[in-house]
C-alpha cells in the first residue's frame, strides 16, 4: 500500500525502572497519510510511550524489545541517529500537551515559531518573518505582528496553544503527534484548539496520532481509534465503528462511562471491577485484540 | 523602571545610609579605646591631651558630634584622619579605586568562571564526569577567601614564585598615571607593560576572592539549567534540530541566568566585605587594607568615612543586582 504512512508492528517495550515490566505488549497500529487516529487509554495505557518513541525521545528507563517502527517504509528504530534527527520536526513533529511550558518564557514567540524554519529549512530572517506571520492567520490569530513581539506570558492559554499549533506545521510535516493538546485548556478553548488541529490537518494533508484519554474527543475528530489498556491494544478501528458497535466489554463500559448530554441527570457510569479483572486476566494470557474493518 | 519606584529606591538607600552611618558612629564611641591615646606622646600633659580632644571635638556630648559630623559629611567634608592626618575624603578617593578594580575583576573572573563550569556541567550531564564537577566544586564552596588567600601566597609566592607578593604595581612605573584607576588606564592608554604588571599583581587576591563565588555560581547555575533542560520548551527546540550546546546557551540559560544573577548580587557584596582580610594579605592598597589600619589607630573620622562607603556600595551592588533581574526577565518588565 503506497498511502501507507505509519506501520507500528508487534512494538513490545519495558521499563527498566520498575524491574523489567512491559509497558507496551506486541502493540500493532497503522496510519494512512492524511488519517487522524486516537490514541486512547488512562495513565499507564502506554500511549504516551508509543508518541514519545514515534519522537525518538523515549526516556533512558524504557528499552523497545521488540517490533518495528516503519515510517514511510523505515523502520525508525534501528535508524541512525542523524536520519532520525533529520525525520523529527520536520517529517514529523509534536503539539505538546501543555502550551505553558512548551514555549520557552524568555524568548519572544517570533525567536521560537521560526526556529525551525530557519534551522531546518534555512530561511533568512526576513523570510521567516512572512512565514510566521502566515502561519499566525491560519491558525486564526487576529494580530499576528503583536502576537510575534509577545513574550509567552503576555499570551493565553489558548492563543499559546495556537502558536504551538502553527509551531507544528510549519515545515509540513507529514506526520503530527499532538500530546493531549486540550489537556490543559479552559473547556470553552478546547472545542476552538480540536476545530482548529482538524482544520489543520485537513488543508495540509498531515495525518495525525492524536493521544487522548477522551473518547468524547476521539468521536469528534478522529478517523480511526486504537483503544489501550495496560500497553495492549484492545479495540482498535474506524471511529464510527468503534463508538457504535463496541465488541469489548471495557470499551463498551468507557463509552457508557462518559456524560450524556441527552441525559444530564443520569450521573456518570464508573467502568465496574470485573471489567478491569477481565482485562488483567486478557493480558496474562495475551489475547488478541479486537479490530474493526 | 517608573519615575515613582526610581524615587521610592533612591529614598531607601538614604534612609538605608542614615542607619549605617548612625549604628557605626553610636558603635565606635561605645566600645573602649580611645583614639587621643593613640596619638599623645608618653609624657603628655592633661591640658595637651584635653587641647587634642577638643581640636578633634571629642569634648562634645555623642548627640552634638553626630550632628557636627553629619552637617559636615553632607556638605562633603569628612573630617581629618586622626591616624594619617590627612582629609578622609581624599583618602578614600585615593585608595577606592584599588579595591573598585580588584573587586570587579573577582566579579568578572568568578562570573566567567563559574558559567563556563556550569554551562560545560550541563553538557557532560548524563557522563561519569558529571558527579566529580559536583564532588570538585563542594570542595571549593568550603574554601573561604582567606584560606584561599593564604594557600596562594605560599604556593605562588613561596614555593613557586611567579606572581609578586604584595601590592598592586611595580613601584618604579607608579608615577605615570593620572588616575587612580590604574587597570583601566593602563587599558585605555594601551600601556601593555604597566597593564601586564597590574594584572600580575592582581592575580592571586583576584583568585582569593572570585574562586568561591565563582563556585557558588557554579552551583546554583547548573542546578537552574538542569531544571530548565527537563522542560518542554528544550525538548521542542531539539526536535527543531538544535544543537545541545545551542539548547544550553540560547534556550536554557536565559531562564537559568535569573536567579543566579540575584544571588551573585548578594554575594559580591560578601566578596567586597572580603577585600578587607584579602587586602591585607596581599598588602594591596585598596580601602578593605586601610579600614584594618583605620580600626586598629582608632581613627574615628577614617572608619566613619570607610564604613559609609561600604556601605554606599553594598546600596549600588543591590540596585544593580535587582536591574539586571529585570532586564533578563521579560515578565517583570514594568
Amino acid at each position: 500500500m503506497s498511502d501507507l504512512l505509519l506501520d507500528i508492528s508487534g512494538l513490545s517495550a519495558i521499563s527498566l525502572r520498575e524491574g523489567g515490566n512491559p509497558i507496551l505488549r506486541d502493540v500493532s497500529l497503522s496510519l494512512k497519510k492524511g488519517e487522524v487516529r486516537g490514541l486512547v487509554g488512562e495513565s499507564g495505557a502506554g500511549k504516551s510511550t508509543i508518541a514519545k518513541a514515534l519522537l525518538g525521545i523515549l526516556p533512558r528507563t524504557v528499552k523497545v524489545t521488540s517490533g518495528t517502527m516503519r515510517f514511510e517504509g523505515r523502520d525508525l528504530l534501528t535508524m541512525a541517529p542523524r536520519d532520525l534527527s533529520a525525520i523529527m520536526g520536520s517529517d514529523i513533529a509534536l503539539i505538546p500537551q501543555d502550551p505553558q511550558t512548551a514555549l520557552n518564557p524568555g524568548r519572544r514567540i517570533e525567536a521560537q515559531l521560526t526556529d525551525g524554519l530557519r534551522l531546518r529549512r534555512g530561511m533568512n530572517a526576513r523570510d521567516a518573518h512572512a512565514r510566521a506571520l502566515q502561519l499566525l492567520s491560519e491558525v486564526h490569530i487576529r494580530d499576528p505582528e503583536r502576537v510575534l513581539k509577545a513574550y509567552p506570558h503576555e499570551l493565553s492559554g489558548g492563543m499559546r496553544q495556537r502558536v504551538m499549533i502553527a509551531a507544528a506545521f510549519s515545515l509540513e510535516p507529514k506526520l503530527v503527534v499532538a500530546d493531549e493538546p486540550t489537556t490543559a485548556l479552559d473547556v470553552t478553548v478546547q472545542k476552538q484548539i480540536l476545530r482548529l488541529i482538524r482544520g489543520m490537518q485537513e488543508a495540509h494533508g498531515t495525518a495525525v496520532i492524536f493521544v487522548t484519554h477522551d473518547l468524547g474527543v476521539v468521536a469528534k475528530i478522529c478517523d480511526s481509534v486504537t483503544l489501550l489498556y495496560g500497553g495492549k491494544v484492545i479495540e482498535a478501528g474506524p471511529t464510527a465503528d468503534v463508538l457504535a458497535d463496541p465488541r469489548h466489554v471495557y470499551t463498551k463500559a468507557l463509552i457508557a462511562a462518559g456524560p450524556r448530554y441527552d441525559r444530564p441527570d443520569a450521573g456518570l457510569e464508573p467502568v465496574p471491577q470485573w471489567v478491569f479483572d477481565q482485562l488483567h486476566q486478557e493480558i496474562r494470557t495475551g489475547a488478541k485484540e479486537i479490530l474493526h474493518g | 523602571m517608573t519615575a515613582y519606584s526610581f524615587f521610592h529606591r533612591v529614598l531607601m538607600a538614604a534612609i538605608t545610609l542614615f542607619g549605617v552611618a548612625v549604628i557605626v558612629f553610636v558603635l565606635l564611641r561605645v566600645v573602649p579605646g580611645d583614639p587621643i591615646a593613640m596619638m599623645i606622646s608618653p609624657g603628655a600633659s592633661e591640658a595637651d591631651i584635653a587641647a587634642l580632644r577638643a581640636q578633634y571635638g571629642l569634648d562634645q556630648s555623642l548627640p552634638v558630634q553626630f550632628w557636627i559630623w553629619l552637617t559636615s559629611v553632607l556638605s562633603g567634608d569628612f573630617g581629618t584622619s586622626i591616624s594619617l592626618r590627612r582629609d578622609v575624603l581624599e583618602l578614600l578617593a585615593e585608595r577606592l579605586p584599588a579595591t573598585l578594580e580588584l573587586a570587579a575583576a573577582a566579579l568578572v573572573f568568578a562570573v566567567v568562571l563559574g558559567i563556563v563550569i556550569a554551562v560545560t556541567a550541563t553538557l557532560l550531564s548524563r557522563t561519569k564526569l558529571s558527579p566529580l564537577v559536583d564532588t570538585l566544586n563542594g570542595l571549593f564552596l568550603a574554601v573561604p577567601d582567606f584560606v584561599w588567600a593564604l594557600a596562594l601566597v605560599l604556593i605562588f609566592g613561596v614555593l613557586l614564585p611567579v606572581f609578586p607578593l604584595s601590592g598592586r604595581i611595580n613601584p618604579d612605573s607608579q608615577e605615570g598615571f593620572a588616575t587612580q584607576f590604574y587597570l583601566l588606564e593602563s587599558l585605555l592608554t594601551l600601556r601593555f607593560r604597566d597593564l601586564a604588571d597590574i594584572s600580575l599583581h592582581m592575580i592571586m587576591p583576584v583568585l582569593a576572592l572570585g574562586l568561591p563565588l565563582a563556585s557558588i555560581i557554579t552551583k546554583v547555575l547548573k542546578e537552574a539549567l538542569a531544571e530548565a533542560m527537563v522542560q518542554d520548551y528544550i525538548l521542542l527546540a531539539r526536535l527543531k534540530g538544535m544543537s545541545r550546546l545551542r539548547l544550553v546557551l540560547q534556550e536554557a540559560l536565559r531562564n537559568a541566568i535569573g536567579p543566579t544573577i540575584a544571588l551573585t548580587g548578594v554575594q559580591f557584596t560578601f566578596l567586597i566585605g572580603g577585600t578587607v582580610i584579602v587586602e591585607r594579605i596581599f598588602a594591596y592598597p585598596g580601602i578593605g587594607n586601610m579600614a584594618i589600619d583605620a580600626v586598629i589607630n582608632r581613627d574615628l573620622p577614617l572608619i566613619q568615612g570607610l564604613v559609609l562607603v561600604f556601605g554606599a556600595l553594598f546600596i549600588l551592588v543591590n540596585l544593580a543586582t535587582d536591574a539586571l533581574v529585570v532586564a533578563f526577565n521579560p515578565r517583570m518588565e514594568a
